[in-house]
């Protein structure tokens, strides 16, 4: 039966893909099983670190890979989420999925608006916007009282998920952020894979031919901008309650282009090219500290050699090589 | 009043006119594009814009479509005023467009092109929530839609990767897909190789049989084979208008396109 249709499918002009592609189950799966042993072998801290900000770059690549739409301004989801969170579990005394999501909507609504005015510009004055409005925030987080100035809000306890679950050890802790960047990244995928996700690639590759087909795109652009900003929302709270830290670094300009950089080093446009581009900033990042300013400097040349050897990102290429979608 | 009064009545405006302009005009920080146009569409019928480059003919579809708004005039749809809609909205309504420049959705598989123009019919598409699965209702149709012109062998490669004609030819198939009842073409056949240009010009006739076409073309000779109307438009404005015979014969049409370069 089985190679009677094998060779059915074979004969036909094309095969018909259905479904999730194979080779994704399999690479998901293999990653999986590698995050689960991961902490065994590894600093708990500096994994939960790569998870958060390969959500942070997966986030990002939703708006950028699939909707075409450039944001240099992302830093801001990431550490206003990251600044409630932290104030949510400190000062309010929150359980940490309570602040957490609080940092989420926090993230959410500075989306909705800054969205609704960045999608009216296209390319680069997009870009300029959303940069435009990040530095605003940076300049509130300098200002305000709850954020705490150039110390950020630190010694943010980290608590019981739920009231129950010590979350103090790291180990505990890993396990927990590693359920929450799974189920996101999931998320992601069914996005991507969604009816919406057919409209949101449609707009990215001719907008004025979705218009004409009787798409009215701006919806899409603002419905995917707003999920964007609240998955690098997510990102950003998980990550002040594994350092129990949140700081103007979060919300500074070079961490929108950190991101951007990930991603694009990754692959934009790839399922699995933003994890792999934030797990390599990131170690690179761990493994040259002790260069100090260097590492900048490190880091933009890299970036420049990686545009000029592969356009695609790494896994851009790799799946060109494999010529199957990764 | 009735159907038979407007048959006896060809002149005055009723339901054999679909799409309509008055006073259409289009300024440009000073410079003037478009200037008070008047355009009556036949239904059923395949009509005609031409003129020398620069004339203004993509701005006018451009303000019949809704991509630009006008300056001064009015557009009127199957007797709806449609000056204020959305270029959206004018889809909707049955009026489906096609651009100078091929538009395919290069990333998107032939199919999936198609695809989108059919998963129009379950309206809005906000549901991130479900599959892509549930599209796969809409692959049959679609199929049988890319079958028709003829792409049936690259159904599913990147559309991004055919040759200029069959990004054409899908681009027709997918403006198909949405059943419109008036098709705007802008310049289908530019970049066209001679072969291709025989193609396209039997699909336009084949899918005109029951509806109306506006197109604006420079090959001259499938002008003369296709309409049946032709509107002459020259610096913005209505040169000429009639049959191709009666067109081609007018003084200043000749004129025009001689003093723009064209033979
Ligand atoms: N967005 C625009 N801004 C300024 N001028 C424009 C714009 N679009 C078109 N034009 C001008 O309007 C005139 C008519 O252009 P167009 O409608 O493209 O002509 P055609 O399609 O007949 O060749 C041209 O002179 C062109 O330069
Ligand atoms: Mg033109």
């Amino acid at each position: 039966m089985t190679t009677q249709s094998e060779t059915g499918l074979v004969a036909a002009p094309a095969a018909r893909p259905v479904g999730t592609p194979r080779h994704h189950v399999i690479i998901f799966f293999v990653l999986l099983a590698l995050l689960l042993i991961a902490p065994f072998v590894l600093y708990p801290v500096f994994v939960m670190k790569v998870l958060c900000f390969a959500l942070f770059a997966s986030a990002l690549n939703l708006l950028l890979g699939f909707g075409g739409l450039l944001s240099f301004g992302h830093a801001a989801f990431f550490g206003s989420a990251s600044y409630v969170a932290a104030h949510a579990a400190k000062v309010w005394g929150l359980n940490p999925e309570i602040a957490i999501l609080l940092g989420v909507g926090a993230a959410a609504l500075l989306g909705l608006g800054i969205g609704a005015l960045a999608i009216r510009r296209q390319g680069i004055y997009f870009a300029m916007v959303t940069l435009a409005f990040a530095q605003m925030v940076y300049f509130i987080a300098v200002q305000a009282p709850f954020t705490g100035g150039e110390d950020g809000i630190q010694a943010v306890p980290r608590g019981r998920l739920f009231g129950v679950i010590d979350l103090s050890s790291d180990f505990t802790l890993y396990f927990v952020v590693l359920t929450i960047v799974v189920a996101a990244l999931l998320g992601i995928y069914r996005i991507i894979h969604s009816p919406f996700g057919q409209v949101l690639k449609a707009i990215r590759d001719n907008e004025p031919r979705s218009i004409s087909l009787g798409y009215k795109v701006d919806r899409y652009k603002l419905a995917v901008f707003v999920m964007s900003a609240s998955l690098a929302g997510l990102a950003g709270a998980t990550k002040a309650i594994v350092f129990q830290l949140s700081s103007l670094t979060d919300v500074y300009w070079s961490m929108s282009g950190e991101v951007v950089l990930m991603t694009l080093l990754g692959g934009m446009g790839t399922v699995f090219g933003p994890l792999v581009g934030a797990a390599v900033i990131i170690t690179m990042e761990n493994y040259l500290a002790g260069f100090g300013a260097w590492v900048t400097v490190i880091q933009g040349v890299i970036f420049v050699a990686s545009v000029m050897l592969f356009r695609e990102g790494i896994i851009g290429v790799i799946a060109k090589w494999l010529k199957k979608p990764l | 009043m009735s159907e038979a009064s407007n048959q006896t009545q060809p002149g005055a405006a009723g339901s054999d006119i679909i799409l309509s302009a008055r006073g259409l005009t289009k300024r440009f920080a000073g410079f003037v594009a478009v200037n008070g146009v008047d355009l009556d569409i036949r239904r059923g019928t395949i009509h005609a814009l031409i003129g020398p480059n620069g004339a203004g003919k993509t701005t006018c579809f451009n303000l019949l479509t809704k991509f630009l708004q006008p300056s001064a005039g009015t557009i009127t749809l199957n007797g709806q005023d449609i000056t204020r809609q959305s270029a959206a909205d004018i889809s909707r309504l049955g009026l489906v467009r096609s651009f100078q420049i091929s538009a395919v959705f290069p990333q998107l598989t032939v199919l999936e092109n198609v695809r989108i123009a059919l998963q129009r019919r379950r309206g809005d598409s906000f549901d991130f929530w479900r599959p892509q699965k549930v599209l796969s209702a809409f692959d049959d149709e679609a199929a049988a839609r890319v079958n028709e012109v003829g792409l049936s062998r690259h159904l599913h490669e990147p559309a991004g990767e055919l040759s200029y004609g069959r990004k054409r030819a899908l681009e027709i198939a997918t403006t198909l897909a949405l059943e419109p009842e008036m098709l705007l073409l802008d310049e289908p056949m530019a970049g066209m190789a001679q072969a291709d240009v025989g193609l396209i010009s039997a699909l336009i006739r084949k899918i005109s049989a029951n509806r109306t076409i506006l197109m604006v073309e420079h090959n001259l000779s499938v002008v003369a084979d296709l309409s049946d109307h032709i509107t002459v438009l020259a610096r913005g404005q209505v040169l000429a208008e009639g049959t191709y015979a009666q067109v081609s014969k007018d003084e200043r049409v000749v004129e025009a396109y001689i003093g723009a370069g064209h033979a």
